[in-house]
């Protein structure tokens, strides 16, 4: 056989191996969404989410999961987006490009790295005991914003990087301040980039389950959260409650939030793709 | 009467030494046209006049440079001041990705200009002195990016006269033009000179022949002869110069 023909077998071989593996990832990814949609979607009713939790499972309700969930999305917009933003606001047009600003720089993109149950330990020690906040949803938002801050602060500044330095140049050379660039032309020119990094962040913030058990966030809740010094769960803590439970009535509730929780950030996700496009249709200069 | 003068001027990016001992004046409502090969300096020396390389890293410059007798690298001069008196357009086409109205009304805004007749008023104005208002006048809430190249860059040169400079810094304003476009920004120049001083870089010696009445040659970071645009043109003073207006090298 000559080497042309063993190099286009080759080359064959490559695409199919290709092919497969690509469909291995989405067929399990299918099947696993089929099973829980076989198992949960049934149980999914208006009574399903308005329900407290309850030990019996058929009338148990996750009321409180995806309040608790909601209130933890709030607050940690309220603290993590104006941190985020401002920081890589800060990096990109203010801080000067030398040695500390490389050093910030890769180990801003080291604490992205950093796995969930280490800023629940550090969420543990500085929001929980020495601010005692104990297991408050405040200090579940402090910890989440910790978590995703990095995530934020890197899409802003990424959004920043994509402006060209000729609006800038423009700006100035109409005699406008650095601020006044910053706020009416550079960020309005990032905003679908930005915007796009804070909703990929805030769903990592919605599936994170590790960081809150350590700070000591409850599965079981009786009641709804009305102030951010209240005790909480959320979506993940309520599936990993149920789905842990021998009797099968409590799988299905947790597939039927699984549903739920998985739409949630779908949407989120959806948001962010949908945002990234229209920014990049908007931005030919 | 002296607008712009610069007296001994050095300047160095770090320790790159690109313009040296430069010693020039630019006298009111003329043009004047900085030509040379690229890399002799004379954009940058173009830039100091409204301190836009004060963002480059490393820039120092030594010497005195006086707009209306003062010296503007002063601790006291405000730089967002200076640039309303100095306006600025560039060599790529940069309107602001907003509409064609906010473009214009954008220098009166940052200035903290609230009456919207004003606005509006200085906003017409400054398109009829750019010779644009007739193409644009109904479509002024349309984006600016959707104008073509020249439109654009006229658009640029509307957004520099509402804010009433004195003095106009072109960089290569037709660089990026086609012939028509380019043609339509040099009519405009000859109009604008009633009214402003003009400082224009450009490659293309033509151009500088047509538009300006004094032409200055940079090469390697020295102002090799600067003399009226009739005279360095067809009496070149310097051995130099005429190589590089004649095309033997550049």
């Amino acid at each position: 056989m000559s080497n042309l023909s063993i190099n286009r077998i080759i080359d064959t071989a490559f695409k199919y191996a290709g092919i497969f593996c690509t469909f291995l990832g989405l067929a399990l990814l299918a099947l696993f969404i089929g099973d829980i949609l076989i198992d949960g979607f049934h149980r999914i009713d208006w009574d399903f989410l308005t329900n407290l939790p309850s030990r019996r499972a058929e009338k148990a309700g996750i009321l409180t999961a995806w309040t608790g969930t909601a209130w933890i999305l709030g607050l940690t917009s309220i603290i993590a987006i104006p941190l985020g933003v401002a920081a890589g606001i800060y990096l990109q047009e203010y801080g000067k490009k030398n040695r500390l600003a490389s050093f910030v720089e890769v180990n801003i993109a080291n604490l992205a790295g950093v796995p969930s149950i280490l800023y629940g330990l550090l969420g543990l020690e500085i929001f929980g005991r020495v601010l005692h906040l104990g297991g408050s949803l405040l200090a579940g938002a402090f910890t989440l914003s910790l978590l995703i801050l990095p995530i934020i602060i890197v899409a802003t500044r990424e959004a920043l990087k994509a402006v060209p330095n000729s609006l800038r140049e423009a700006s100035y050379g109409m005699g406008a301040t650095k601020w006044q660039t910053i706020w009416l032309q550079i960020l309005p020119a990032a905003s679908g980039g930005v915007l796009t990094g804070i909703i990929l962040a805030l769903s990592r913030a919605v599936g994170e389950t590790a960081p809150l058990i350590v700070i000591g966030a409850l599965a079981y809740v009786p009641f709804v959260a009305t102030s951010p010094m209240d005790e909480f769960t959320v979506m993940p803590m309520q599936i990993f409650n149920w789905v842990s439970r021998p009797q099968h009535e409590f799988l299905v509730n947790g597939a039927a939030a699984i549903i739920i929780l998985l739409v949630i950030t779908f949407a989120m996700n959806g948001i962010a793709i949908y945002l990234r496009n229209k920014w990049q249709k908007k931005v030919n200069w | 009467m002296k607008i712009i003068e610069a007296h001994h001027v050095d300047i160095f990016y770090g320790t790159n030494h690109v313009l040296k001992d430069i010693n020039m004046d630019m006298k009111e409502n003329t043009v004047t046209a900085f030509i040379g090969p690229s890399g002799c300096g004379k954009s940058t020396f173009l830039r100091t006049f409204n301190r836009m390389n004060d963002y480059i890293d490393g820039f120092r410059k030594e010497g005195e440079i006086l707009i209306d007798g003062k010296e503007i690298y002063k601790k006291n001069v405000r730089v967002e001041e200076l640039r309303q008196e100095v306006g600025m357009v560039f060599q790529k086409p940069n309107p602001f990705p907003k509409s064609i109205f906010e473009n214009v009304a954008y220098g009166l805004k940052i200035r903290g200009e609230k009456s919207k007749k004003a606005i509006e008023e200085r906003v017409e104005k400054s398109l009829k002195q750019a010779a644009l208002w007739n193409e644009v006048k109904d479509i002024l809430h349309k984006p600016a990016l959707s104008l073509s190249g020249g439109q654009q860059q006229r658009l640029c040169i509307a957004r520099t006269l509402a804010v009433k400079p004195s003095i106009i810094l072109m960089d290569e304003p037709a660089s990026a033009l086609d012939p028509i476009s380019t043609a339509k920004i040099e009519e405009l120049i000859a109009e604008l000179k009633e009214s402003y001083t003009i400082v224009i870089v450009t490659h293309n010696m033509h151009q500088a022949a047509r538009v300006s009445d004094k032409t200055a040659f940079f090469y390697l970071g020295e102002l090799i002869e600067y003399e009226k645009t009739k005279d360095l043109f067809t009496n070149p003073k310097n051995k130099q110069t005429e190589n590089y207006i004649t095309g033997r090298f550049g």
